[in-house]
C-alpha cells in the first residue's frame, strides 16, 4: 500500500497524495466479467499506466473511472470521497476529462472552437447574459480564448486553428483532442491509447506533449496502452492487468521483472 | 418593358416573401434534426398550439373551459381581461418552453438510442396528441390574430403603399405586396441571424453543435444531452410561434396551420435536412418556382398548381441529389 505522504521523483517533479482509488471493482456484461476485483489508486501529479494485452479490460477500466460504465461492485473514491453513481458529463464537470481510443471529435467544427468546448465547465454566465452578450458573458469568453489559445500554442497546432477537425489527418486529430481534455484544467487526464495507430515520430511527439504536459500544467495523467516500451519510458507507476484481473502494480522496473507480467505478455504454455 | 415581364417581377417578389415563411417552418424542423437526429412530424402543430395559446393568452380566455363547465357544470369561459401582446409572446414562450421540457421528459428521455424510424413514429404520435391537447386548451374555433404593441401599432396587413407608388413611378403598374409579407421577411432575418449569434459565439451555442456533432465526446467535455434537447425543442418550439404569429395572422387560427409542415418536407428536401442556410434558400427556391410556375404554365394546364409544384421539384431532387442543396454528402464506407 502506498503512503500518502508527497514526494519528489529523481526528475524533480512532486508526487502529491492519492486523489482517486478503485476499490475492489468488478464490471460484468451479462454473464462475461471484464473486470474482476480490481483496486489501484491514481496520485496527484503522477503519470500512471493502465497497460495489458488486448481484451484484458483496459479501456473498461477508464470507462469506469469516468462514467460512460457503471460497475456491478467496488466503490470509485474521488478526492477523499466516495463518488455515487455518475452520468459521464457529471464526472467531466468534477474535472475528469479524457480522450478516446477512437477519437470522438466535433468534426463539423473548428480546432478553436473543439477546444473551446472543453472549457464549458469554466464558463458560467447566464443565459440571458449570453444573449444579449455582455457584461460577465462577453469577459468569460475573452478569457477562455486565451487560455485555449495557450493550450494550442502548447500543443503546437497554431496552423490548424481554423480548420474544420473532419479534414485533419489522424496524428493531428489525435492532437486537438488531447488539447480538448487539457483546456478542461483537468485534474485527472485520462488518455485511451494516446499512440495508437501512430508511426515512430508522431509516437515520440506524444509522449513529449505527455511528459510537457506532466511537467509544465503539473497534470495528473492516467493512461492505457498496449506498446509496453513507451509506456515504461513514460509512467511513474504502471497496472497491469490481463483476463480482467490485475497482475501487477509498480514501478516500471517492479512490473517489468514481475514474472506474471511477463508471462501474460509473452504467453506462457499451459502442459 | 414589356408588361409580362412586370408581371412577372411582382410574382417573384411575392413567391420569396412566401418562401421566408416555408423557411421559417423547415427551419423549426432543421434545429431538432440536426441535435438530436429526430425528424420532428410534429412541428407544424407545435406553431399552431403556439398560435392558439397566443390568442388565448391574448383573449384571456379560460384553458380548458370546456372541460371545466362539463365537470363542475359551470358556464367560464374568459377571465375578462386582454393581456399585452409582448407579455402575451412572453408567456406563450415560456408555455413552449415547458412544453419542450415536458416531451423530453415523458417522451424522447425514453427512446435515447432507438431507431430514427422509431423517434419519428413517436414524433406522429407527438402532433396527433398535442393538436387534440390544444382544442381541449383553447377550443376549436377559428380565431382571429392581431399582434398589437400599441392600439394603433399591429401587425400590419394589405397594400404596402410605397412600393406601390415606387413601382407604379417605373413601370406604370404598381406591385401589390403584402405588409405582412414585408414585416415577416424582416422578423425572419432577424430571428435567422439571432439563431447564428446564439450558435456561433455562446457557450450554450457551442454546446448544441457539440451535440449535434458527436454525443459521446460531448458527454465527456461535460455537456448534459438532455439540457441540450430540452433547449433545442425550446428554440424550435419559438421558431414555431413566429412561425404560428406570421401564418395565424396571414390566415387565421385554425387547424390547417398545421399542414404547412407539409409545406417544408419539399423545402427540407431541396435545402438538406442538416443545414440551416438550405432551409433558407430552399425555401426561397420553392416559394418563388411555385409561384412563377403557377404564372407562366398554370393557365395551361388548368392552375392550380401550387398544389403540387413544390413535391414534384422535391421528387427530382430526390432522384438527382438525394442529400439535397446543402446536407451533408452521404458516403458509404464499404
Amino acid at each position: 500500500m502506498s503512503t500518502q505522504e508527497s514526494y519528489v521523483t529523481e526528475d524533480g517533479r512532486t508526487i502529491g497524495p492519492t486523489v482517486m482509488e478503485m476499490k475492489n471493482i468488478t464490471l460484468r456484461f451479462g454473464g462475461v466479467k471484464a473486470i474482476t476485483d480490481i483496486s489501484f489508486d491514481i496520485r496527484e501529479g503522477e503519470i500512471r499506466a493502465i497497460i495489458g494485452p488486448n481484451g484484458a479490460g483496459k479501456s473498461s477500466m477508464l470507462n469506469v473511472i469516468s462514467g460512460f460504465y457503471v460497475p456491478q461492485e467496488g466503490e470509485v473514491w474521488y478526492k477523499g470521497k466516495k463518488r455515487p453513481p455518475m452520468k459521464p458529463y457529471q464526472v467531466a464537470e468534477q474535472g475528469i476529462a479524457r480522450t478516446f481510443q477512437n477519437i470522438a471529435l466535433f468534426e463539423g467544427m473548428t480546432v478553436l472552437d473543439n477546444v473551446m468546448t472543453g472549457r464549458i465547465r469554466q464558463m458560467n454566465a447566464g443565459l440571458f447574459s449570453q444573449a444579449i452578450w455582455k457584461g460577465k458573458a462577453e469577459q468569460e469568453e475573452i478569457e477562455n480564448r486565451e487560455f485555449v489559445e495557450k493550450i494550442i500554442d502548447f500543443l503546437e497546432i497554431q496552423h490548424i486553428r481554423k480548420t474544420p477537425v473532419g479534414r485533419l489527418p489522424y496524428g493531428l486529430k489525435k492532437r486537438v483532442e488531447l488539447a480538448r481534455a487539457l483546456a478542461a484544467e483537468p485534474s485527472i487526464l485520462l488518455l485511451d491509447e494516446p499512440m495508437a495507430g501512430m508511426n515512430v515520430e508522431e509516437k515520440e511527439d506524444m509522449s513529449r506533449f505527455i511528459l510537457d504536459m506532466n511537467d509544465e500544467f503539473g497534470t495528473t495523467i492516467a493512461l492505457i496502452e498496449h506498446d509496453m516500451g513507451v509506456v515504461m519510458d513514460l509512467s511513474d507507476r504502471v497496472v497491469v492487468m490481463d483476463y480482467g484481473k490485475k497482475i501487477g502494480d509498480g514501478t516500471p522496473d517492479e512490473v517489468r521483472s514481475n514474472q506474471a507480467v511477463i508471462d501474460a505478455y509473452l504467453g506462457v504454455s499451459h502442459d | 418593358m414589356p408588361e409580362q415581364l412586370v408581371f412577372a417581377m411582382e410574382v417573384f417578389l411575392n413567391g420569396l416573401m412566401a418562401g421566408v415563411l416555408y423557411a421559417l417552418v423547415a427551419l423549426g424542423f432543421v434545429l431538432i434534426y440536426k441535435a438530436s437526429g429526430i425528424f420532428n412530424f410534429a412541428q407544424g402543430v407545435m406553431a399552431l398550439f403556439a398560435a392558439m395559446t397566443l390568442v388565448g393568452i391574448q383573449k384571456g380566455q379560460v384553458p380548458f373551459a370546456h372541460l371545466i363547465n362539463a365537470m363542475l357544470g359551470t358556464h367560464i369561459h374568459h377571465f375578462g381581461w386582454h393581456i399585452h401582446s409582448f407579455i402575451a409572446i412572453l408567456l406563450t414562450v415560456g408555455v413552449m418552453i415547458l412544453l419542450a421540457w415536458a416531451v423530453q421528459k415523458v417522451v424522447f428521455k425514453h427512446l435515447v438510442g432507438q431507431e430514427p424510424i422509431i423517434l419519428f413514429m413517436a414524433t406522429i404520435g407527438l402532433a396527433y396528441f398535442l393538436e387534440g391537447f390544444a382544442d381541449l386548451m383553447w377550443n376549436s374555433e377559428i380565431k382571429k390574430l392581431d399582434v398589437c404593441m400599441t392600439a394603433n401599432a399591429c401587425l400590419p396587413q394589405g397594400i404596402n403603399i410605397p412600393i406601390d407608388e415606387f413601382t407604379y413611378g417605373i413601370f406604370g403598374y404598381g406591385f401589390f405586396i403584402d405588409n405582412l409579407d414585408i414585416t415577416a421577411t424582416i422578423v425572419a432575418i432577424i430571428l435567422v441571424a439571432a439563431l447564428v449569434i446564439f450558435s456561433q459565439y455562446t457557450k450554450q451555442g457551442r454546446a448544441m453543435r457539440a451535440v449535434a456533432d458527436d454525443h459521446q465526446a460531448a458527454l465527456s467535455v461535460g455537456i448534459s444531452l438532455n439540457f441540450i434537447w430540452v433547449l433545442v425543442w425550446s428554440v424550435a418550439g419559438f421558431v414555431a410561434l413566429v412561425a404560428g404569429i406570421m401564418w395565424g395572422a396571414k390566415s387565421g387560427v385554425q387547424f390547417s396551420l398545421s399542414l404547412i409542415a407539409l409545406k417544408a418536407l419539399p423545402v427540407l428536401m431541396l435545402g438538406g435536412f442538416t443545414s440551416i442556410p438550405g432551409a433558407i434558400v430552399g425555401g426561397l427556391i420553392i416559394g418563388v418556382g411555385e409561384k412563377l410556375f403557377e404564372f407562366a404554365i398554370g393557365p395551361m394546364v388548368g392552375g392550380a398548381t401550387e398544389n403540387w409544384f413544390a413535391y414534384v421539384l422535391a421528387l427530382i431532387f430526390l432522384v438527382f441529389r438525394p442529400q439535397g442543396l446543402f446536407g451533408e454528402k452521404i458516403i458509404e464506407r464499404v
